[in-house]
């Protein structure tokens, strides 16, 4: 890390429509470095990267870049000075081969001149190699998992001779693995002197990845310090600039009856086999889990979208076969799916309407609406949830990502669910928003709904859960109580550290057995810190599944 | 706030109006009552047509079938009124017919999901063919006296015809509005994976939309027919583009789930009063598909105009909220 600033914007101000969003904001990176920024929604960060990548200009302020100021920025000027931005959701287009996506952005367009496509084929692989991806530069962009098309706009930026790379929430979406693939990028971009801002909610991880971090609050600069040198507390006390009391809001509960009861339960199709389950009313179950664990695939069986073919179901002690999401929410099951954006709520409705959507009987009288009462309890839930919007009847799209899932979260509470099914309930929206869904689950628990919550955020599901459910391979293989489990353990689980599963062949789990050893003596010396487990734990994984490639056979069950 | 919720609606009314005052100044004769009758009456079927198209579109859909329906639907009432059932159970009869060819859509799109531009191009052709083949091109002559206007007499049957198309758009706009399942079109033609978590089955709602525009097309089949003498086998011809072109110059999203009947009865009356309005006017009729065209053009163009101005309020709203996400 060298300590030129190669980026530097001092003082800077600006204004939407009278809305004051950067209020004097100032940030600066230095080349070879990865400079978190963080900041409740709202803060400006934003803002500040739109200014940065010449989306919108300041009113106030100045950009240096090398020292040199930037007047009369645009996406395009940002673009040839170096400046490249990687978003949550990569924006490739899906038709194109990679290395007609990565030339899109590289080769200067003319309508007469003959394409190379060797050249374009053969700097796609460099490109590549150089990130380390191994991908194919003939294979369509749509067909790439999402870590890999990230992968491929960040190579596209290194194309561009990117000085500066600036990361959006990057990992928001993706698997450990995967965010753990994406830091090992990020560490090799550091060491040649690429300048790096990273924006995440995930505090957890900037301890791993960020130099420096700085925080904004209320369109200012709050400060900006070495990460070594402050905690995920003090980053929480930086942001919201009050002490959060403590950051779950569990409480313990008297449970009620089981009012769910899954008794092996599968879905051929859906990869899910054998699960399970019990949740009692009152009880908040977490179900731990990697991407493609079988956890949301086994949301969408309980809620009917894909019905189970194996097993069965038990409601209250009574077997029932749930085949649609109608059915489901007659029985009162409840299902915030992830992401919401597309399938939690309608962007096009109102919040009134989308509130009401899942419960349209009880809104209408022989069919016909009752606007007034639909006014009501919009207004009301709105309150309650404290939903930040103008109007009730502005369209969800113009609504953050905290408050749109809050409209998600009301349209299945006024269903008065028995069994609340949340997927992800909490993923990429802002810490006060959190803590606010976190306060409704504990609230809903004390009135007695049984909850199971979908969760890829560790201290999410160690602080709100009463049990937790760990998955992995389609099934759960564990179910810890809160006492019991550990970041360690949940992890373990879900990494496939199959020694208190059951349901496996015993070869498979020997083999496993033995792969884990070593990790399972660490975890007893437990003098490592999580970080160093981790990398442990992944290695012998992926270790694992290398050998279940060569020899499928060791899968089948 | 209001009425910037209808401003798609409201863009195609200014025009209308800037239309009925020009014609007004220019060639005053054209308010007479005579001339705006034949206008309403010329119009009555389209209209219906309409309003089932604004559904189709509603969910997300299309249906280009509905001349060639309109077609089959005029013939058999023409049959039917020569097989001597009494005319008034032509009403219940030819919805229920309509209703059977929009079913067939219906079973297409909603439950084997195929894609309905494809499905509706097929049966376009297929009822044009057919009805060509079972009629060897020949028109339906010698009706029963009482089948044209009903009965009723010229001038009664003319009201009827208006009164029953206006009636029709009351019922269906209050539905729209006011019923859950109006809601759910709405829903489905959003985000119909949206809609089916909250419980609503998309495939459900478009098969009854098809049913719902194949039993309008058959009424307003009927309507037409009584008109005339003779019931033609070559009828609606051009009539799907006359019904798509009314609901999107009345501000119907063409992607789905946006979209009023107060907008299709605008965008209906539009288009249908333009051709009329030039020969008053003087202008060459000629003119008339090219205008129309243009009006169509134009309306898409504000509909996309408007999607960006409102693209860019809603970044601006998100930033003053909560941030931009």
């Amino acid at each position: 890390m060298t300590n030129a600033a190669l980026l530097r914007a001092t003082d800077i101000d600006k204004s939407y429509a009278g809305v004051h969003a950067l209020k004097g904001a100032s940030f600066e990176l230095r080349a070879g470095e990865v400079h978190a920024l963080i900041g409740e929604n709202g803060a400006g960060k934003s803002t500040l990267i739109k200014i940065i990548t010449g989306a919108v200009a300041a009113d106030d302020g100045e950009i240096q870049l090398n020292g040199n100021a930037i007047t009369h920025n645009s996406p395009r000027l940002a673009k040839q000075l170096g400046i490249a931005a990687i978003y949550q959701q990569p924006a490739l287009f899906p038709e194109l081969s990679v290395a007609e996506n990565i030339a899109i952005g590289l080769e200067e367009p003319s309508l007469w001149k003959r394409v190379d496509w060797r050249a374009r084929s053969g700097r796609a692989s460099d490109l590549l190699a150089r990130v380390g991806a191994r991908i194919d530069p003939d294979r369509d962009a749509g067909d790439l998992t999402m870590p890999q098309q990230q992968l491929v706009e960040i190579a596209r930026a290194l194309g561009a001779n990117a000085k500066i790379l600036i990361f959006d929430e990057p990992t928001a979406s993706l698997s450990e693995e995967d965010a753990q693939n994406l830091f090992k990028v990020i560490r090799e971009l550091r060491t040649h002197g690429v300048g790096m801002i990273y924006i995440s909610h995930r505090l957890e991880e900037l301890p791993e990845i960020a130099d420096r971090v700085t925080v904004l609050r209320d369109g200012r600069t709050i400060e900006t310090c070495l990460m070594s040198e402050v905690n995920r507390d003090q980053l929480i006390h930086l942001m919201v600039g009050s002490e959060l009391a403590t950051v779950f809001p569990k409480k313990t509960v008297t449970l009620g009856e089981v009012i769910l009861d899954l008794r092996q339960l599968g879905r051929s199709e859906s990869g899910i086999h054998d699960v399970n389950l019990s949740v009692r009313a009152g009880e908040i179950v977490g179900v731990a889990g990697l991407v493609g664990g079988g956890r949301t695939e086994l949301a969408r069986t309980i809620f009917g979208l894909t019905p189970a073919d194996q097993g069965e179901m038990l409601l209250r002690g009574k077997p029932i076969k749930i085949e649609s999401a109608a059915q489901a929410i007659e029985c009162g099951i409840a299902y915030v799916p992830e992401d919401r954006r597309r399938h939690g709520v309608i962007l096009d409705l109102p919040i009134s309407a989308n509130i009401t959507l899942a419960s349209l009987d009880r809104f209408s009288r022989l069919g016909a609406m009752d606007f007034r009462r639909e006014k009501e309890i919009a207004a009301d839930y709105t309150r309650r949830l404290s939903i930040k919007t103008p109007a009730i009847f502005a369209p969800v799209a113009t609504l953050s990502g905290g408050n749109q899932q809050k409209v998600a979260l009301s349209r299945w509470l006024i269903t008065k669910p028995s069994l609340l099914i949340l997927d992800e309930p909490t993923q990429g929206i802002d810490v006060g928003a959190k803590s606010e869904i976190h306060a409704l689950m504990t609230e809903l628990a004390g009135q007695g709904v049984a909850t199971l919550m979908i969760s890829s955020e560790l201290p999410e599901i160690l602080g709100m859960s009463d049990r937790i459910a760990v998955m992995y391979g389609g099934t759960i293989v564990a179910t810890l109580d809160r006492a019991e489990a550990t970041q360690q353990r949940i992890l373990a689980l879900a990494l496939g550290h199959l020694e208190a599963a059951e349901g496996s062949t015993p070869e498979e789990s020997q083999s496993l057995r033995d792969l884990f050893a070593p990790v399972r003596e660490e975890i007893k010396a437990s003098g490592t810190t999580d970080e160093e487990l981790l990398d442990q734990i992944e290695a012998a994984v992926k270790e694992v599944r290398e050998r279940d490639r060569t020899s499928p056979q060791s899968r089948e069950r | 706030m209001k009425l910037n919720r209808y401003k798609r609606e409201l863009s195609a009314a200014v025009a209308y109006a800037v239309l009925l005052v020009a014609v007004g100044i220019i060639a005053p004769s054209f308010f007479s009552g005579a001339n705006l009758r034949d206008l309403a009456l010329n119009n009555a079927p389209v209209l219906l047509v309409a309003i089932g198209m604004t559904m189709v579109i509603l969910v997300g859909q299309i249906d280009i079938s509905v001349g060639s329906q309109f077609a089959v639907a005029g013939v058999a009432a023409g049959w039917l009124a020569k097989s001597g059932i009494p005319i008034p159970m032509l009403l219940p009869c030819l919805i229920v017919i309509g209703a059977a060819l929009g079913a067939i859509n219906g079973l297409f799109v909603g439950w084997l999901r195929l894609p309905s531009i494809i499905v509706t191009l097929a049966m376009l052709v297929a009822w044009r063919d057919a009805l060509r083949w079972v009629t060897g091109g020949e028109w339906v002559q010698n009706l029963p006296a009482n089948f044209q206007w009903f009965g009723l007499g010229q001038s009664l049957g003319q009201w009827l015809i208006v009164a029953i198309s206006l009636i029709v758009l009351g019922i269906f706009s209050w539905t729209l509005r006011n019923l859950a399942g109006g809601r759910a079109l709405y829903a489905v033609g959003s985000d119909a994976e949206a809609a089916r978590l909250a419980g609503i089955e998309p495939p459900r709602v478009t098969f009854f939309v098809f049913v719902l525009m194949g039993a309008l097309v058959g009424l307003a089949a009927l309507l037409n027919a009584v008109r005339f003498s003779t019931v033609p086998s070559n009828a609606g011809l051009g009539l799907e583009l006359k019904a798509v072109a009314a609901v999107v110059v009345g501000g119907t999203a063409i992607t789905g789930g946006r979209g009023t009947l107060i907008g299709t009865l605008i965008g209906a009356a539009l288009l249908g009063t333009i051709g009329t309005a030039l020969t008053f006017v003087g202008i060459n009729p000629f003119w008339e598909k090219a205008i129309q065209g243009a009006i169509i053009l134009a309306a898409l163009a504000s509909d996309f105009v408007l999607g960006r101005l409102e693209g860019m309020r809603i970044s601006d709203r998100g930033l003053r909220i909560d941030g931009a996400q």
